[in-house]
């Protein structure tokens, strides 16, 4: 029984004993919001397909096949090269989870394109995301931040970036046809897509800013420079696929500044401040609207003249609220 | 010009709302995360600045410990307005915890930002209180 002494204990892990209550909250957010995508009825959206131009079919389906490529990068290499890395077993488990839930993406996109278009339409378009030079950049980018022996920090930056910034070039043109009653359905689907991409940001920015804290304030700096010089270097390559593929229907201004809104987004994901100023991130009120449907925007303070209206708070149960 | 009314925030570790809350420059308390921690004492008319935390289903919306604070009487007393946060990429549940409190409490929903916020919220914001302080002292005194 010598090698008692030298063998690593091998742990289960105890979901009543947490090191990071983040990591339950947000495991039950993720387990609550699971999904596939055969519960959106997709098939709804085909005479709205049919009204659409070759261009803009053509377009929709490259959109979607980009955004297969990075949801891949994510469930195959993203999510399982954060894991060694996990300071908690719990962040292990969330973790599986996001990459799964990536997979989930990935697949869903394809149930799309049988949904709407046809096998040579499609295979078109995987070629095109395989030749396509700054999709193949953005991604070769974040694979080398991901490689094994880089700084984990840099890794959940380039996690960050992926969830919260990279996805938006694509996520813009779903938003756009639901903002014109076009493809409804396929844009419920993404606005799920959107939902999970927002927790899975949150996280592991939260992750990066416990690792952060304890990081020399030289350290805190490299990884701050090394932040903003992999978004302006990812902004560069995210200005260039956006024109490629926004100039002939005129939307590529507008892409541009959903890109600025997400990126400081993103940033601030990691507890960065804002890189682009509110000047050039006011996103088209349409496309905000069709981010997030029924919930109103509210400005209390610039509504009708000086004359507040406080309402008195009335008794409620001093019982817990039934949320 | 320009006092604006007390101010009490809850952030979670993840600290957007925190970070909102200094930028904005004015003196807050904060409800604090611990749940057995001790509660700001207010003696003041208050707005609430409140993060959303809600499953897909719009469930725990509201976090617990802001639940407990508002459900001291004298506190949900003196709440003149609530502001709320989250993240547009929730969808409907955006900001939800802002127009919950609203509903229960009976009070506006001042304003609704994204995440640690913008310098535009920062600044309608900034001048928004200060009116709203300016009011809530000529109607007291």
């Amino acid at each position: 029984m010598k090698d008692m002494h030298t063998t690593k204990i091998t742990r289960a892990i105890n979901w009543n004993r947490m090191d990071d209550e983040k990591d339950l909250e947000v495991w039950n957010r993720l387990t609550v919001n699971f999904w596939l995508p055969e519960k959106v009825p997709l098939s709804n959206d085909i005479p709205s397909w049919g009204t659409l131009t070759d261009h803009e079919k053509q377009l929709t389906i490259r959109v979607f096949t980009g955004l297969t490529l990075l949801d891949t990068i994510q469930n195959t290499v993203g999510a399982p090269s954060l894991m060694p890395d996990a300071v908690t077993p719990h962040e292990e488990a969330v973790l599986t989870n996001i990459a799964f839930m990536e997979a989930v993406h990935a697949r869903s996109y394809s149930s799309i394109f049988s949904t709407l278009c046809s096998t040579k339409e499609i295979d078109e378009a995987f070629r095109w995301s395989e030749e396509n030079p700054h999709l193949q950049a953005k991604a070769r980018t974040i694979l080398d931040t991901y490689a094994p022996g880089n700084d984990p920090l840099k890794r959940k930056i380039a996690s960050v970036f992926l969830e919260s910034f990279l996805f938006y070039s694509g996520f813009y043109l779903p938003m756009y046809w639901s903002s014109r009653a076009k493809l409804t359905n396929t844009a419920d689907l993404i606005r799920l897509i959107i939902r999970d991409e927002a927790v899975h940001g949150y996280y592991v920015g939260y992750k990066f800013q416990r690792g952060y804290e304890k990081r020399t304030e030289a350290e805190q700096q490299e990884l701050k420079d090394y932040a903003f010089a992999l978004m302006f270097e990812l902004y560069g390559i995210e200005n260039e696929y956006t024109e490629e593929l926004y100039d002939e229907l005129g939307l590529t201004e507008d892409v541009k500044v959903f890109l600025h809104y997400n990126a400081n987004k993103a940033l601030q994901n990691l507890g960065f401040e804002a890189l682009f100023p509110p000047e050039v991130s006011e996103v088209n009120p349409a496309i905000l609207a069709a981010l997030s449907p029924d919930s109103e925007n509210h400005d209390f303070f610039s509504g009708s003249g000086s004359s507040y209206v406080i309402g008195k708070a009335v008794a409620t149960e001093d019982d817990d609220w039934d949320f | 010009m320009g006092r604006p009314p007390a101010l009490v925030y809850y952030s979670s570790a993840s600290g957007n709302t925190r970070r909102f809350v200094d930028r904005l420059g004015y003196e807050a308390a904060r409800i604090p995360i611990e749940p057995d921690a001790p509660l700001p004492d207010l003696r003041d008319p208050f707005v609430l600045i409140c993060p959303t935390y809600a499953d897909g289903e719009g469930r725990g919306a509201v976090p617990k410990q802001v639940i407990r604070f508002l459900n001291i009487p004298e506190n949900r007393n003196q709440l003149c307005g609530v502001i709320g946060s989250g993240n547009r990429n929730f969808g409907a549940t955006y900001a939800l915890a802002g127009r919950i409190i609203s509903e229960k409490c009976n009070v506006p929903v001042l304003y609704t930002f994204e995440l640690a916020g913008t310098q535009t919220d920062i600044d309608r914001l900034r001048a928004g209180l200060e009116k709203l302080g300016d009011s809530l002292c000529s109607t007291t005194s």
